[in-house]
């Protein structure tokens, strides 16, 4: 790799195949006069190149090493239309703020085309193969990051995408025109069946729409899978009649293999579920089954995000969240978690924007603001449902709907169980809260300033959201974010 | 503490906060104009919640662009059934919407007795639920 040769692709074919090894952008995979095809799929890269090896070289060793290209020549690829075959690195930018007079090492953004036919027709795991497959390890980069994909419509159109999407979603549950709230169940571990079916009841009945098992709810000694949504379609249907209105639970049904995971959302849908849960880490051949089964079974499929952040949170290597959001969408689940900007996870409030478009919009123009690198047209795929959890309270509604706007699942776990006069206690406040907020928004009000006094009015004649104001009301979580954007000054948002 | 509900439907977008007055419609109506979305007027005296098709107080009014009109009708309707539940939609004809953007109660009878469970023990510990309102008993009209 690193011996000085000739950087020029070599075009005579004798000497391009004779054995040997070959710099990558000799063998073709550098081409900055390439014109990417409305076909194409184009992965850009954030790359931080070993010492002396230079950023078009990087780029072109990425886009072999993610498509046809091993470490030596070799003279089979004659049999081939390799051409084609061949990704094709076609531009190079230095990432602003990074290399020499800054506190950040060079990296470099590699803009990469691949052909369509390198990818079998709805498959993530194909697709993920070649593009955060052997690559990522690979010695010749120092780091690697997978920041953004343009998925070609032809592509799109090969994958079902939601099972259920927003629209039909809030027509099932006959819920419009506000964000829905849930609540995980807490403490995530230790409860027996029963008394976890109690959290369950008082949630729902004091006004969540959902509420919901934790990522890691899965079949213990302390609650068996079976009991728990036995007691919790009782605690559903309980409330149900208490309010005259449609609730659910995600059961989670993630486990060891998906012959029990069928089981699992089997029993579930024999209970009358309306919703059942899988966490990330699955991984993604399981996701996509569960999401035809989910469309199979009039299912809504709630998507736990448990393993991202083991990639996608540092800025140098690993994938953005952005990307797991797209293939999300292809592969068809109903909600994903995607950030609340305030609550206690990372989020910067420009990011968090270019996930919740990314899930929800029909068409999303580059914004390298929100850091989208490309236009995308959604062809149709069904809308994604964000979901919001994670250390927010009744005290920020005007900002988690200024945000997140209103096609949004608003999870508050401790913000409803550990209201001071209870779980049902705390769910009435968060509902009146949102349900004021929102409308007042209709009626004009500027929520982001007038938000506060919106939530004191609605507390002097709701005690709960008084009791939850007063005990967080002044609750947040500054902390500067990690994954920002590359292309202007931002600021993690204060609450 | 908080005792039992069951005295009041939480469908809608504003059932926990109190009645809205018809200023207050007025407002949500000119909220729903404004993003070009038809308003239905909808009344029933089965409020189950799988209970999907309210009776329409005529269709949604398209080419009405006033929110004095469109309160005038919910007030017609109230009047003529003030002991059902009636709510107001907006439906928007958006491509990738194609669906009611805001559902809200604006109607509801004197008193909601609320609704009754009933379980059907099945195979193992496996039970069928089985919601009605208690005011469905009795016929159509002469429920509440």
């Amino acid at each position: 790799m690193n011996k000085p040769v000739e950087d020029a692709v070599v075009t005579d074919a004798n000497k391009r195949y004779s054995a040997g090894v070959l710099r990558y952008k000799q063998m073709g995979y550098w081409q900055p006069d390439y014109a990417p095809k409305d076909t194409d799929v184009i992965a850009l890269f954030r790359i931080t190149p070993q010492e002396g090896v230079d950023a078009e070289e990087c780029a072109a060793a990425v886009a072999g090493e993610s498509s046809t290209a091993t470490w030596t020549v070799v003279w089979t690829d004659r049999l081939t239309a390799c051409e084609l075959y061949r990704a094709k690195a076609y531009r190079v930018d230095p990432v602003p703020n990074t290399g020499a007079g800054t506190r950040t090492e060079a990296q470099f953004f590699a803009w990469i085309a691949y052909d369509l036919d390198l990818f079998e027709p709805g498959s993530i795991a194909n697709l993920t193969a070649s593009i955060i497959g052997n690559v990522f390890g690979f010695k010749a980069v120092k780091a690697l990051r997978l920041e953004d994909m343009r998925i070609p419509v032809a592509y799109l159109k090969t994958f079902q995408g939601p099972a259920t999407g927003i629209v039909v979603e809030r027509e099932r549950l006959d819920k419009f025109g506000r964000p829905l709230l849930g609540a995980t169940t807490k403490p995530k571990l230790g409860l027996s069946s029963r008394n976890y079916g109690r959290v369950v009841y008082e949630g729902l009945k004091g006004g969540l729409d959902f509420m919901k098992d934790d990522e890691n709810i899965n079949s213990q000694p302390f609650m068996h899978w079976r009991d728990r949504f036995l007691y919790c379609m009782e605690a559903v249907n309980r409330a149900t009649a208490a309010t005259g209105e449609i609730k659910g639970h995600y059961l989670n049904v993630t486990a060891a293999t998906m012959e029990d995971m069928y089981e699992r959302a089997e029993f579930a849908k024999s209970l009358g579920s309306c919703i059942v849960m899988i966490d990330l880490v699955i991984g993604y051949t399981a996701i996509q089954s569960m999401a035809k089964w989910a469309r199979r079974n009039d299912m809504i499929l709630h998507l736990h995000r448990a393993g991202n952040s083991t990639y996608s949170r540092q800025k140098n290597h690993g994938m953005n969240f952005r990307v797991i959001c797209k293939w999300m969408r292809m592969a068809g689940v109903d909600h994903i978690h995607a950030g609340t900007v305030v609550g206690k996870l990372e989020g910067d409030p420009l990011m968090i924007k270019g996930f919740y478009d990314t899930l929800r919009e029909p068409h999303t123009p580059q914004s390298l603001e929100h850091g989208l690198f490309f236009d995308q047209d959604w062809a149709s795929l069904l809308k994604v449902m964000p979901v919001a959890s994670g250390g927010i309270h009744a005290g920020q509604m005007h900002q988690l709907i200024h945000y997140l706007g209103e096609d949004v699942v608003l999870q508050f776990g401790g913000g409803t169980i550990g209201h001071p006069q209870g779980i049902q206690a705390g769910a009435t406040a968060n509902r009146v809260a949102l349900e004021a907020m929102i409308l007042a928004r209709n009626e004009g009000k500027d929520i982001w300033n007038e938000g506060p006094q919106i939530l004191q009015d609605a507390a002097r004649w709701c005690t709960p959201l008084k009791q939850a104001l007063d005990t967080w009301g002044e609750v947040s979580f500054n902390y500067e974010s990690t994954d920002t954007a590359d292309f202007v000054a931002t600021a993690t948002a204060t609450a | 503490m908080m005792t039992n509900t069951g005295q009041r439907l939480t469908q809608g977008q504003f059932s926990f906060l109190p009645d809205l007055d018809n200023a207050q419609i007025s407002a949500q109506v000119d909220y729903a104009l404004g993003r070009g979305w038809a308003i239905g007027i909808e009344y029933t005296d089965d409020p189950h919640p799988r209970n999907t098709y309210w009776e329409m107080f005529g269709n949604p009014m398209f080419d009405l662009k006033d929110a004095a009109g469109i309160v005038a009708s919910i007030d017609e309707c109230r009047s003529t059934f003030p002991n059902h539940y009636v709510r107001v939609t907006a439906f928007d004809a958006t491509r990738g919407w194609e669906t009611p953007r805001m559902s809200y109660i604006v109607n509801r009878p004197k008193r909601e007795p609320g609704f009754g469970l009933a379980r059907t023990e099945g195979e193992g510990r496996s039970v069928r639920y089985r919601i009605s309102s208690y005011a469905t008993d009795k016929p159509e009209g002469e429920r509440y």
